[in-house]
């Protein structure tokens, strides 16, 4: 497990907001087509992690590197495209846009890259028959229920064939009957694309369906491979 | 219920050791007061598993009272006791139904031996997690019967994770009650 | 029984609007926000015709001048008052000289003791200035030393310039028509109330339904602020069990809340905005603020309408909703919007004013009620009509960029609550165009053309006494900022030395000066010539046949002159007829120096066209000081190329003040409930920027969804505030002309509204976009 045949590393990453460590000193790796699960209490700084690496936040310090590239150094508008054109994201709730039709929201990241309208919604209905959502496309996020609804999500994440997935409580809203069937679908298709997976979950048997997992503790990661 | 089984009796009374050497007697009462609750142990158990642990070189005679008798010899822990403490308080148990007792103990006992108890708890999450990865990988490959069964299964081992993780998020408090 | 429920569920909404942290706090004082500033605008609007009032009266009771041809006999109660008003940049500035010639002279209003020769009292507007650095230009023009104040009873604002200067000798100037014998301040026997025409009142009319209807409907959003809050509270009420009749009385207590708060802070913005009140200065009017007093009817009526309407519309918009214990469900999806209705809005307006086309014409009065009540349906049918509008074009909408396409789909969601912002603005467009354009329509007949040709003159300066011509001309053509002075004397003849039956107007310079008002072929000093090619060329021809005596300085009964008679020799030249740059041709008679009587000069008024170098600072201000030192009581006129009644002028004024106001208070409102929903979405915000959506892409969307219902309410706007315009034209009996500039500078202003707010929610909309708004723990 040498970082130097990981698509994602982070190093000695510390990120407080005000007064709360959010992250002190974690550090996280992953290959391409590899699921991590990134386990912990509520509150341990999995989600602030999980932003670190997406670049969503950047971290206080700490090196993040991207296929070679670190990313803190990069400006908002690089780690916006990298987020754009790299990365899929799927959260736990409130995330599609509430107007949009799901093939709309499916075909939105396609759209933002610049595919025309028409060619992102064939791709995109495509996503949605493999998660087999493709019967809901006309439809509105409100019209849909949470399981249906977090598998649009997942083909949104996916649209744009990502090569790292970031998952946060993706199922945290489901039952366990959906809450399987869309971590089957995503975890399959990632596999399929041979995506990376950072999935954040406070829920074995979610975390179940990685390959390994590191556990977040007040803001230290352990991974829990390279101590066994 | 809360019962250690009878296989880590031995390693249950060696770590009680750590703490300075005992008789038979305050052994068993230190045992019954932790974890026999509800079954106390014979003195019987005791004398057996003292006997065992004495031929393995575990444990060692550190003086005996006039009278005679198991009950009255004091034992003290010797090196290779202490090693075999630590050794099978950082293998994880077996994911298996049911293990909360043992897991239990451990945590107690390495609450009383100050060794990281969040770490024997991590190692087990992570041992119980393999075993998840592989009942969910046989599930997905397999037929509807093979599901149930595996849920059955993934069900109990979440349940003993969630226990694990309410423990320790309850570690400090455990920590003061152990030290009482 | 049913009294008291409601009573006690609109207290309990009214408590749960304070008591419900700080969310409630927010909402209520939002609310409370909103329903102030529309209170405080109400108000003061209200307010205004009473300052008008106030002011018109302090007016009239410093009236002086009577104009009336008998001069009274200097007594114990008389003053002598010489008017020497001025105006000092473009600021006017009141100026009378007194001299008091016995005990009981009368003393203006506001003024305390009579200046003495060399002192004036002048009001704290004009003290200001005075000893400021900017205004030591004018104190040269007004020397006087300050020995006080003159009072508010005797200013028509606070900002008036004026000053009362005492004097000696002005008794020996009583004819100059500038100086005046009086025993009293206050209306001359002659003077009656201005009455307002028609057409003027309609005016008002409209100006104050065009001005408070914006204000009625933003009141009406203002207390919608925070609603999808709200009714997540209301599903938590109907949880615990209150029923939906109460879950909606106790809505309306919310809404209650905050507009019983809001009238308390309307109160005091208005108390604020009173005072700052007297800083303005729009177009030299500005008020006092004990004169901004709404009448106490329409206080009440404020004060019990604004709760009122707080609460019926809150359950009015609840109407469709039906609150859930478990969430709140806008009935799934709203009935199509019926057009028969909302278009029997507008037609029913235009049926009332209908009748009334042409009235204004002969004279005849407009029916007010029919007035107000067809314009106000007319412009309501705007808030009726546009939610339908919008609906219908934006369900049409589609394809485009991804910012139009989150924009459309939005409004096709919510169609209904995206018109509603926009309401407001499309109401006061509306009326601002139907306003502008009967403006525009009748302006005509309020602003005279003055015929002046700016060309050849910009100001004029009449001078009289003992100051030779030619001084005059070279004092005022060496001021700086004069490039060229053309002087020349002018007075009358008259068939006989006193009342005359015959007078000609004369005319006495050299002959370049002479060719200015008149064609002249040839001219040597000492030449006389008759204007001929006018309409009195009669009484011209008669009055100067040769050999007979014309007088100078003719004398009427009441008034003292000394007429100087005159020979008329025999072959006088004829000149022509030439405007003057004043556009003025005149008649009568030319004199050059040399063929004057010596005498005669003292009878005569000089007057010098000066043409200005604008390039020059103050360049007017240094002519009309130096006029002031030949003549403290010589008058400057700033010729310009119209002026219009100063009635209409000050209507107009006022309608821009307000529909300014008007459309600021509507922009502060959308920003309102701009914030607020994207506060809603800031959940949804921070996760599109997750996922790489560019910044400038959500911005633009923002942009859109304000931009698609405001260019539709502007489309709609446009079009009910022509017709309204049309039928006012037509009322008023003036040809339709549509003011095109009019309606793209309204149009202009409300884009204009929307930009702004779309800018200033942009710093709070990238905030939002922060990831932080992914942090759940």
């Amino acid at each position: 497990m040498t970082p130097a045949g990981s698509l994602l590393v982070a190093d000695e990453l510390h990120k407080a907001y005000g007064p709360t460590t959010a992250l002190d000193g974690a550090d996280f790796s992953i290959h391409p087509g590899e699921v991590v699960a990134v386990m912990g209490p509520s509150g341990s700084g999995k989600s602030t992690l999980l932003h670190c690496l997406a670049g969503i936040v950047t971290p206080d310090s700490g090196s993040i590197l991207y296929a070679g590239r670190e990313m803190a150094t990069m400006s908002d508008a690089e780690r916006s495209a990298l987020r754009r054109s790299e990365f899929g994201f799927v959260f736990q709730f409130g995330q599609l846009v509430p107007e949009l039709t799901c093939v709309e929201n499916v075909a939105l990241p396609l759209r933002l890259n610049g595919t025309s309208r028409k060619q992102a919604e064939r791709t995109a209905l495509t996503w949605m028959e493999r998660l087999e959502v493709d019967d809901l496309a006309k439809k509105r996020p409100g019209e849909v229920s949470g399981g249906q609804g977090q598998r649009v999500a997942v083909a949104r994440a996916l649209v744009t064939s990502p090569r790292v997935l970031f998952a946060d409580e993706p199922t945290g809203a489901l039952d366990s009957l959906n809450g399987e069937r869309v971590m089957d679908l995503l975890t399959e298709a990632a596999r399929s694309t041979n995506a990376a997976v950072v999935l954040v979950t406070h829920e074995a048997r979610v975390a179940a369906y990685s390959d390994r997992e590191i556990v977040v503790r007040d803001g230290k990661s352990r991974d829990m491979e390279r101590i066994v | 219920m809360c019962r250690v089984v009878d296989m880590s009796i031995g390693h249950t009374l060696l770590g009680l050791l750590e703490s300075g050497p005992r008789h038979g007697y305050d052994l068993k009462r230190a045992f019954d007061e932790k974890f026999g609750h509800d079954r106390p142990l014979h003195y019987g158990q005791v004398y057996s598993t003292m006997s065992r642990l004495l031929k393995n070189g575990l444990v060692e005679v550190d003086g005996i009272e006039a009278g005679g008798g198991p009950e009255r010899k004091r034992y003290a822990i010797t090196d290779a006791g202490i090693t075999d403490v630590e050794r099978w308080l950082a293998t994880p148990e077996a994911p298996e139904p049911y293990l909360q007792s043992t897991l239990y103990t451990k945590v107690v006992l390495a609450l009383l031996t100050h060794r990281n108890a969040a770490d024997i708890l991590d190692t087990q999450r992570s041992e119980h997690l393999r075993m998840m990865r592989i009942l969910t990988d046989r599930k997905r490959k397999g037929d509807l019967a093979d599901q149930l069964i595996c849920d059955h299964a993934l069900f109990h081992l979440e349940a003993d994770l969630r226990w694990l993780e309410l423990t320790t998020a309850r570690l400090d408090k455990l920590a003061e009650a152990v030290a009482k | 029984m049913k009294m008291r429920q409601w009573a006690d569920d609109l207290a309990m909404g009214v408590r749960f609007a304070f008591t419900g942290g700080r969310e409630g706090w927010v909402r209520a004082l939002l609310t409370a926000v909103g329903v102030g500033l529309g209170v405080a605008l109400l108000l003061l609007t209200t307010a205004v015709p009473s300052a008008l009032h106030r002011r018109d009266e302090r007016s009239t009771a410093r009236d002086d001048f009577t104009y009336s041809q008998k001069t009274l006999r200097k007594a114990d109660n008389t003053l002598v008052i010489a008017s020497a008003d001025t105006t000092f940049r473009s600021k006017d500035v009141r100026g009378r000289l007194l001299e008091r010639e016995g005990a009981r002279a009368p003393i203006p209003p506001g003024v305390a003791t009579f200046p003495a020769k060399g002192e004036m009292v002048a009001s704290p507007a004009l003290k200001k200035l005075l000893e400021s650095g900017s205004g030591k230009l004018l104190r040269e023009r007004i020397p006087y030393r300050i020995t006080g104040t003159i009072g508010n009873s005797g200013l028509i604002g606070p900002t008036e310039l004026s000053y009362y200067a005492g004097a000696t000798g002005l008794g020996d100037h009583l004819e100059n028509g500038r100086v005046e014998r009086i025993n009293y301040f206050g209306p001359s026997p002659g003077h009656q109330q201005n009455q307002l025409d028609p057409i003027l009142i309609l005016l008002i009319l409209i100006i104050f339904v065009v001005l408070l209807l914006p204000v009625g409907v933003f009141i009406a959003a203002a207390v919608r602020f925070g609603g999808e809050r709200r009714d997540r509270r209301l599903a938590a009420l109907r949880l615990v069990g209150a029923d939906g009749g109460m879950a909606r009385r106790i809505a309306g207590g919310e809404a209650l809340a905050g507009a019983l708060l809001g009238l308390v802070l309307g109160t005091v913005f208005f108390l604020v905005g009173r005072q700052l009140a007297a800083l303005l200065d729009v177009r030299d009017i500005s008020v006092f603020p004990s004169d901004l007093n709404p009448a106490p009817a329409l206080v009440a009526l404020v004060a019990v309408a604004v709760p009122t309407a707080a609460v019926l519309v809150t359950l009015f918009a609840l109407r469709g909703v039906v609150i859930e214990p478990l969430g709140v469900v806008r009935t799934a999806k709203p009935p199509r919007r019926r057009l028969w209705w909302r278009l029997l809005l507008p037609l029913g307006g235009l049926a009332l004013l209908y009748p009334m086309t042409g009235q204004g014409n002969h004279n005849g009065q407009f029916n007010q009620w029919m007035v107000i009540g067809g314009t106000v349906l007319l412009l309501i049918g705007v808030t009726a009509l546009l939610p339908w509008v919008v609906e219908a074009v934006v369900a049409r909408l589609n394809s485009g960029s991804v910012s139009w396409q989150l924009a459309v789909r939005r409004l096709q969601l919510s169609s209904g609550s995206a018109a509603r912002m926009v309401n407001g603005i499309a109401v006061a467009v509306a009326g601002a165009i139907a306003l502008q354009m009967l403006f525009a329509g009748v302006e005509h007949d309020y602003t005279k053309r003055t015929g002046n040709d700016l060309n050849r003159a910009q100001l004029q300066v009449m001078v009289r006494g003992d100051v030779p011509l030619s001084e005059v001309g070279r004092q005022l053509a060496r001021t700086k900022g004069v490039r060229h002075a053309s002087a020349f004397s002018q007075g009358s003849v008259g068939d006989r030395a006193k009342d005359p039956n015959t007078t000609l107007e004369v005319a006495v310079g050299s002959c370049a000066e002479l060719r200015e008002v008149s064609r002249l072929t040839s001219c040597r000093d000492g030449d006389v010539f008759r204007i001929l090619g006018g309409e009195y060329d009669s009484d011209t021809k008669k009055a100067t046949k040769p050999g007979g005596t014309l007088y100078f300085d003719p004398a009427y009964s009441g008034t003292t002159s000394h007429p100087v008679a005159w020979k008329v020799p025999s072959g006088m030249r004829t000149a022509g007829q030439h405007q003057d740059p004043t556009g003025y041709a005149r008649s009568g008679l030319l004199f050059t120096p040399g063929a004057l009587p010596e005498a005669a000069a003292a009878g005569l008024r000089q007057q010098v066209y000066l043409s200005m170098d604008e390039s020059v600072r103050d360049a007017y201000d240094y002519a009309r000081n130096t006029a002031a030192r030949l003549d403290p009581l010589a008058d400057v006129y700033t010729l310009a190329s119209s002026e219009q009644s100063l009635q209409f002028r000050s209507i107009r004024n006022g309608l821009f003040v307000g529909a300014t106001c008007v459309l600021l208070l509507i922009g502060a409102s959308l920003l309102v409930s701009q914030l607020e929903q994207l506060r809603e979405r800031k959940k949804l915000l921070s996760s599109l920027v997750a996922f790489g959506t560019r910044r400038r892409t959500l911005s633009l969307s923002v942009l859109w969804q304000t931009a698609i219902p405001i260019a539709l309410g502007l489309l709609l706007a446009s079009a009910v505030g022509l017709t309204l315009g049309a039928v006012l034209l037509r009322m008023t009996g003036e040809t339709v002309t549509v003011d095109w500039a009019s309606v793209l500078s309204m149009t202009g202003i409300g884009a204009a509204v929307v930009l702004a707010v779309t800018l200033l929610s942009l710093p709070p909309l990238l905030r939002l976009m922060r990831p932080d708004g992914l942090r759940t723990e």
